[in-house]
């Protein structure tokens, strides 16, 4: 309960200097934002796209053809918004971030805290949080919502492209016409809203673990697993207000 | 006695009175109690101490970097968890710190980059300004051929010298340093001592300052020459010993420990 306490302190705390200092110190801040969206995001493409290409052919070729075989085929585009866009794209996603980039970031902040850097970036009056935390939280954010939508869109191609090597009796047009067909407006704003926090998440959590004390080496396997956990939790928490938002709307 | 008029020509800088210092790892106990201390201006303190004392600690908090558990600390004349974040930034940066060990440079830039990390943080000045000042500061500490290499590359000797240059970058008026000659050869600590020396006198870097040193130690052999104020820590206080010629006359038996520090 404490650790949790202590965690929300902490988010109010990144999301406070996110706010006083969002433009202070652009030419420091600026490339340490790229620098996250490189390894987050660009370096993470491959993963996503293979990933994506697997699920699409595993798991929405043999839906397509099964609802198309049944006579669903107009079932087509909501299921695939409702599973693949709103759901299984972003959470997919979040989770291979967390795997590759969120257990990094704890190893590599507990060092930084462990060898006094911390305390180095106070003496140079630099804000730990500004400089440690913020670029992380903005490349993160960044980064799950654009790897979200490559994957999006690689999954559901290759989805109809195992449907099609499959002589399933659906053309392209009715496939795109029948996505298009069930997406709405909402859809693109809680995409963007659900990913850009998911992704703020990791980042806070993560950053939480590392820098909330020093690590010691045997702290290290505790640290990110609660941090792996802890993530994975407060993503399916908001995913579940997003949910019931879905339903008011 | 500090007259009036020394007080405006030489007015303090750090002060502490009654002052409970604490640890980073343990926030609520007090490593040393009860500090009454004022560094004035163009001062050259030097705290020795042995490992474990506190010294760490007492330069933290006299940075302003952590708050003492009890008593009163300002940092010229003034009190900063009563100021606003610009006031309180502006005096913090009048205040630079060098770590001990190997200084803490961050080692995932380079040693040009680490000096140029202040400037381009807290500063406006084009590119070409922030390298013209990295340039100057690595030339002082002789580190100008290592510019584009990470710390962790350098020679060991050399690696407090990056912590330095980042230090004095932003040009501040008092340096706190963190037992620097700890673990140093003899041509490395004579060049601290004589590059310490020539910032208390005004080095040209410093536009000519004269800069207020505080430096702590764990062996004062080298400092006894160099420093113009002493003190030690122990057994939880803080004693402060006068000048040079005090020294001379100190019976306090630590004294005798530090000085006489490493010689078998």
């Amino acid at each position: 309960m404490d650790r949790t306490r202590e965690l929300m302190a902490f988010a109010l705390i990144a999301t406070g200097v996110t706010v006083t200092k969002f433009n202070v110190a652009p030419r420091v801040i600026r490339p340490l934002i790229h620098s996250q969206i490189h390894r987050a995001g660009v370096r993470l493409l491959p993963m996503i796209g293979f990933l994506g290409c697997a699920l699409g052919l595993i798991i929405i070729g043999q839906t397509v053809s099964l609802l198309t075989q049944i006579g669903a085929h107009t079932l087509i585009g909501t299921l695939m918004v409702t599973v693949v866009i709103r759901e299984l794209g972003p959470l997919l996603t979040t989770v291979v971030v967390l795997a590759r980039v969120g257990a990094a970031t704890v190893v590599e902040l507990g060092t930084s805290r462990a060898r006094g850097e911390v305390e180095a970036l106070e003496a140079l009056a630099i804000d730990p949080v500004h400089y440690l935390v913020l670029p992380r939280m903005w490349g993160l954010a960044v980064s799950v919502f654009a790897l979200t939508i490559y994957f999006v869109l690689v999954a559901l191609l290759s989805g109809y492209l195992f449907a099609f090597l499959q002589d399933v009796p659906l053309p392209p047009s009715e496939y795109f016409h029948q996505l298009a067909g069930a997406l709405r407006w909402e859809d693109f704003a809680m995409l963007t809203l659900k990913t850009a926090a998911f992704g703020i998440i990791i980042a806070v959590v993560c950053c939480y673990q590392g820098l909330a004390k020093p690590l010691r080496i045997e702290d290290v396997p505790n640290a990110t697993t609660r941090a792996v956990v802890s993530s994975v939790v407060a993503c399916v928490l908001v995913d579940a207000v997003f949910i019931v938002a879905y339903l008011l709307i | 006695m500090s007259t009036v008029a020394e007080k405006i020509a030489r007015p303090p800088v750090i002060e502490m009175f009654d002052a409970a210092i604490t640890s980073t790892r343990a926030p609520d106990t007090a490593v040393i109690s009860g500090v009454n201390w004022i560094v004035s201006l163009d001062d050259y303190w030097v705290i020795g101490g042995p490992t474990g004392s506190g010294k760490s600690n007492l330069l933290v908090t006299a940075a302003g970097l952590q708050q003492p558990l009890r008593g009163v600390h300002r940092l010229f004349g003034r009190e900063l968890p009563s100021l606003h974040e610009p006031e309180r930034l502006h005096e913090r940066l009048r205040v630079g710190m060098v770590f001990g060990g190997d200084a803490r440079p961050f080692p995932q830039l380079t040693v040009a980059e680490n000096v140029a990390l202040p400037l381009r943080y807290h500063h406006s000045r084009s590119n070409s300004e922030v390298w013209q000042r990295v340039e100057e500061m690595l030339d002082i500490t002789e580190l100008s051929a290592f510019a584009n290499i990470a710390p962790p590359d350098l020679m060991r000797a050399l690696i407090p010298r990056v912590g330095l240059a980042r230090a004095l970058a932003l040009g501040p008026e008092v340096l706190l340093l963190d037992n620097p000659l700890a673990g140093l050869g003899p041509r490395q600590e004579r060049w601290w001592l004589d590059f310490i020396a020539s910032l208390a006198s005004g080095h040209p870097s410093m536009k000519g300052r004269k800069m207020t040193i505080v430096v702590t130690c764990d062996d004062l052999r080298p400092w006894t020459s160099q420093g113009r104020q002493f003190a030690l820590l122990k057994g939880k206080h803080f004693l402060p010993l006068g000048g040079r010629d005090d020294l001379k006359r100190c019976n306090e038996p630590l004294l005798h420990d530090l000085t006489a520090a490493h010689s078998s």
